[in-house]
């Protein structure tokens, strides 16, 4: 039997010439990594033309770093990207990651957005935002804490409140006010939603445009996305507008995109020149204008359709404050049964 | 090995009362059927260590919060779509098989293919078609003169009944072609005699079709089931909180491996006791048919408004399930340009896919019908236990059966790294777990059920008393398996391949997970746009699975409906179809 298979992944493993066992050859990096493989691509290509660094890539949606530590030391993995600043601290409570040492990431990325340690750095910022009717809402500010108020009673729609860019947003909540106010908070956020939690962030704006409700919860860089890259949803960006919400006393929740570096990288060296190269103007630049996010390095211009929305105000509070409240979050929509 | 023959000495001494080791009676069939279970089993071994890792310090809040609704809503999800894949799948494959009708003949096989559909592809398109700025609603809006969704009420697609719906109509193929398999190698003779007697075509179906058919219709069931039961791409997207959801947000937001695999293991074991319990339920049926000419089933010409009846029920799920999202995605597809833009990366992953999905349903196959040819060569509960482990690889989510198979790929990966030390001074890296090698373990664990399900639903058709003969005859047990069983189980054995093959080529979890660097296959491919919620530009890979789809499922139609005719050049042959020549 193991022969057999043996054999059969030889086979493969020529035909397909491609494999862990040809992991620490000189001119490549082997990234693993959360982003969807489409967006993240021309970043590849764009640092392959200015290094000569080729870039092998394991796009997935979870399970990344469970399997980066199951690979243990003969993993090929030189660096994981992802989203959510929870993904990023549990790489690193696995023991998959080991400390970038790295001036021009502590000079280019501000202290609130990395880890003390250095286990992971932010590439770039996003933010959970209101998707708003033009039609139905007049205001053009709201707080957080206001989601919950009464007078948007079947008017609000949002995605699975278990999906990590609401778990982030809900751990802020835990963060800020305790749990006790935050499960009051996420009881009248529930009462108010005008369909059970489903669909994703664009459904949530289509939803809007549709009548179902005038207000829905999503990230900033969808919008533009549904704006300026498919056709089909323009009119669901069309029909709303983006209001910065923020917490009462507070600024606008935030979460990054960020790397970290494989403990048992093959390519060390490679894989630092890629996450410096990832908070160069280059880099940060197609950050902007590909995935409309906001880009980490200070002086490099936000996309137009994300400034748009206005001013940016981040939230000050540490992210690792969201990351640790991440387990009460969910339990609390477990609680209340939001998904319910 | 040892421990099987450990395993079966008490009951040997009991019967031969003498105490000494011997050779099993069939040694080879032994050691391949412990094998191939061991093989299945190890990654849920594996899934039981992680589980006893954790404690229980999460249950309170999962018994409290989490599990009551997800039992509900899973029961009721898997209700509903049983409804619906048995009434759908067992009512297709019966009047394709037993009448002629207009368009029957396509209707065989565009029956089958909603199969090439991920299921959460087609959650989507009915998102899209029945949401609140879809077409139907558009029009309804217009025609009533309705301002906006809060004037009128319409049934949600994203709900439960939503994904029954959705569900249903994507995984009944699993049931039709199971009981067609079974219907085509059912006797004849039985169906031909009863009309004779005047039954009618209800009684027909009632009281001998349907039972003859119970096995293969538990068989696809079982399939469809455990397909809906690790859905969670639709489950998610159409806001159903299924147990499988639970394992998820346990894993990921609870930051627990160990919990997920808790609630995985007992999924698990209830799965198993329910196929269990089925299988015990008809424990002392033959359902072994002792007609000596096993033939299809002639067809009966239907007419007037029956033959319009019979059309429409074949119409109804093939349209809900296949023409429908098939003309969604064409319809994306020539709007998005995705043919003049052709992305060029698309034919190496069409490859990529076909290759693995190849692959892998070769090796399934030969393992799965030959541990079932096993199981028939021993007749002992070993054998039966085996092969019900072998099947057990189906009710785990793919992303938790690719978790439980990473540290054993991983292990033997060290194992041969220490040998290539040793022998060169090299490591030789993770030459499974880093391969397609892992791609393709994943889908004979995870599909083994079907080619073992289909393997003992055929084998159950032909009668034991065949065997003896050939036995008597001095056939060896390989030969009697090449010239008598498989012959005889072509439509099992082409239904297994099918169903095998196309699952491999539209599995997601477990290929998102274990494939290596640089390797798309079409699934993966499209879920990069999915989950950006953009998944209409993957359109036309999902039209390329279905293309791809659709070439085993037309040669199946073929050969499962030429297989039985008689050889042209036999004289006075009265058997076989003539209508349908």
């Amino acid at each position: 039997m193991a022969s057999l298979q043996g054999m059969i992944a030889l086979v493969l493993t020529v035909a397909f010439g491609s494999t862990g066992a040809t992991s620490a050859q000189a001119n490549q990096i082997n990234i693993y990594t959360y982003r969807e493989a489409k967006l993240i691509q021309p970043l590849f290509d764009a640092f392959t033309k200015d290094t000569g660094i080729n870039v092998n890539v394991i796009s997935a949606s979870s399970g990344l770093e469970q399997r980066i530590k199951t690979e243990g030391a003969n993993s090929p993995a030189d660096v994981l990207l992802t989203v959510d600043i929870s993904r990023l601290e549990e790489a690193v409570s696995l023991g998959v990651t080991q400390p970038i040492k790295s001036a021009t990431l502590d000079k280019y990325v501000p202290a609130q957005y990395r880890d003390p340690e250095g286990h992971w750095y932010a590439v770039a910022l996003r933010a959970r935002v209101v998707y708003a009717s033009k039609e139905r809402v007049q205001q053009n500010a709201l707080t957080y804490e206001e989601l919950a108020d009464p007078m948007w009673k079947g008017k609000i729609c949002i995605r699975s409140g278990q999906h990590y860019y609401n778990i982030a947003l809900f751990a802020a909540m835990v963060a800020k006010h305790g749990e006790a106010k935050a499960e009051t908070w996420l009881k009248g956020l529930k009462a108010n939603l005008a369909q059970k939690p489903s669909g994703g962030d664009r459904e949530t704006a289509r939803d809007v445009v549709a009548g179902k409700c005038d207000i829905g919860i999503g990230n900033t860089y969808y919008w533009a996305l549904m704006l300026n890259n498919n056709p089909a949803q323009k009119p669901w960006a069309e029909g709303t507008k983006v209001i910065l919400p923020t917490f009462q006393g507070g600024g606008t929740h935030v979460n990054i995109s960020g790397v970290v570096l494989a403990k048992h990288s093959p390519n060390q060296a490679n894989a630092l020149k890629f996450v410096e190269w990832m908070v160069g103007e280059k880099a940060q630049q197609m950050h902007a204008d590909l995935n409309y996010e906001y880009p980490m390095r200070a002086g490099v211009p936000i996309n137009p359709t994300i400034a748009g929305y206005g001013p940016l105000k981040a939230d000050a509070m540490p992210l690792s404050q969201v990351a640790e409240n991440r387990k009460k979050a969910s339990a609390l929509v477990d609680k209340v049964g939001f998904n319910n | 090995m040892i421990a099987a023959e450990v395993h079966r000495i008490p009951e040997r001494a009991a019967r031969t009362r003498t105490l000494r080791f011997r050779l099993p009676s069939h040694p080879i069939a032994t050691i391949f059927l412990i094998a191939v279970s061991a093989f299945v089993v190890a990654p849920l071994v594996n899934l039981a260590l992680i589980a006893a890792q954790g404690d229980s310090e999460l249950w309170p809040h999962l018994a409290a919060h989490v599990l009551p609704v997800a039992t509900v809503n899973t029961l009721l999800l898997l209700a509903g779509v049983a409804l619906i894949s048995v009434v759908a799948g067992v009512g297709t494959a019966w009047i394709v098989t037993a009448y002629q009708f207009p368009g029957r003949n396509a209707f065989v096989w565009l029956l089958p293919l909603p199969l090439a559909f991920p299921t959460y592809i087609v959650a989507y398109v009915y998102a899209d078609l029945l949401g609140g700025l879809g077409p139907v609603q558009s029009v309804l809006r217009a025609a009533f003169g309705w301002r906006s969704a809060a004037d009128y009420w319409f049934p949600s697609i994203r709900s439960l009944g939503g994904a029954i719906f959705v569900m249903g109509i994507v995984l009944y193929p699993y049931v039709y072609l199971a009981t067609r398999a079974m219907f085509q190698t059912q006797s004849a003779a039985l169906i031909e005699m009863a009309r004779m007697l005047g039954a009618s075509k209800w009684r027909l179906a009632r009281d001998i079709t349907l039972p003859l058919a119970r096995p293969a219709i538990a068989a696809g069931l079982a399939l469809a089931l455990l397909e809906a039961l690790n859905d969670i791409g639709a489950s998610e997207y159409l806001g159903v909180q299924t147990l499988t959801l639970s394992i998820f947000n346990t894993w990921l937001n609870q930051s627990s491996l160990p919990g997920a695999a808790q609630i995985a293991c007992v999924m698990l074991l209830a799965v198993g006791a329910l196929i269990a319990l089925e299988r015990y339920g008809r424990r002392r049926r033959s359902f072994t048919g002792h007609d000596s000419h096993p033939g299809s089933v002639q067809r009966m010409m239907l007419n007037g408004r029956e033959k319009w009846l019979a059309a429409a029920a074949c119409a109804l799920p093939a349209t809900l399930g296949f023409l429908l999202p098939l003309g969604y995605l064409a319809h994306e597809v020539i709007v998005r340009g995705l043919v003049t833009g052709f992305d060029p990366s698309l034919i190496r992953h069409t490859l990529n896919t076909v290759l693995i999905a190849g692959c892998a349903t070769i090796l399934i196959l030969v393992l799965g019908f030959g541990a079932a040819f096993a199981v028939r060569q021993l007749r002992r509960r070993l054998g039966d236990a085996c092969i019900f482990i072998a099947g057990l690889g189906y009710a785990v989510p793919g992303t938790v059966l690719a978790l439980g198979l990473l540290s054993p790929l991983v292990a033997m990966d060290e194992g041969i790294n220490w040998l290539t030390r040793m022998l060169s001074g090299t490591g030789a890296g993770l030459l499974l777990a880093g391969s397609i090698a892992a791609v393709i373990c994943a889908y004979v664990v995870r599909f083994m059920a079907i080619a073992t399900g289909f393997a003992q639903a055929g084998l159950a058709r032909i009668s034991t008393e065949l065997d003896d003969a050939a036995r008597a005859v001095g056939t060896q047990p390989a030969a009697m398996m090449w010239a008598i069983h498989l012959p005889l189980m072509r439509p099992a054995l082409w239904g297994a391949a099918l169903l095998v093959f196309v699952d491999c080529l539209k599995e997601l979890p477990a290929t998102l997970l274990l494939r290596p660097l640089n390797v798309e296959t079409l699934s993966t491919y499209i879920y990069q746009f999915a989950t950006r919620g953009n998944f209409e530009e993957g359109s036309l890979a999902a039209l390329l699975i279905v293309l791809v789809g659709i070439f085993p499922v037309i040669r199946m139609v073929r050969y499962a409906d030429d297989g039985y005719k008689p050889q042209p050049a036999r004289p006075g042959s009265h058997r076989g179809d003539q209508r349908n020549a």
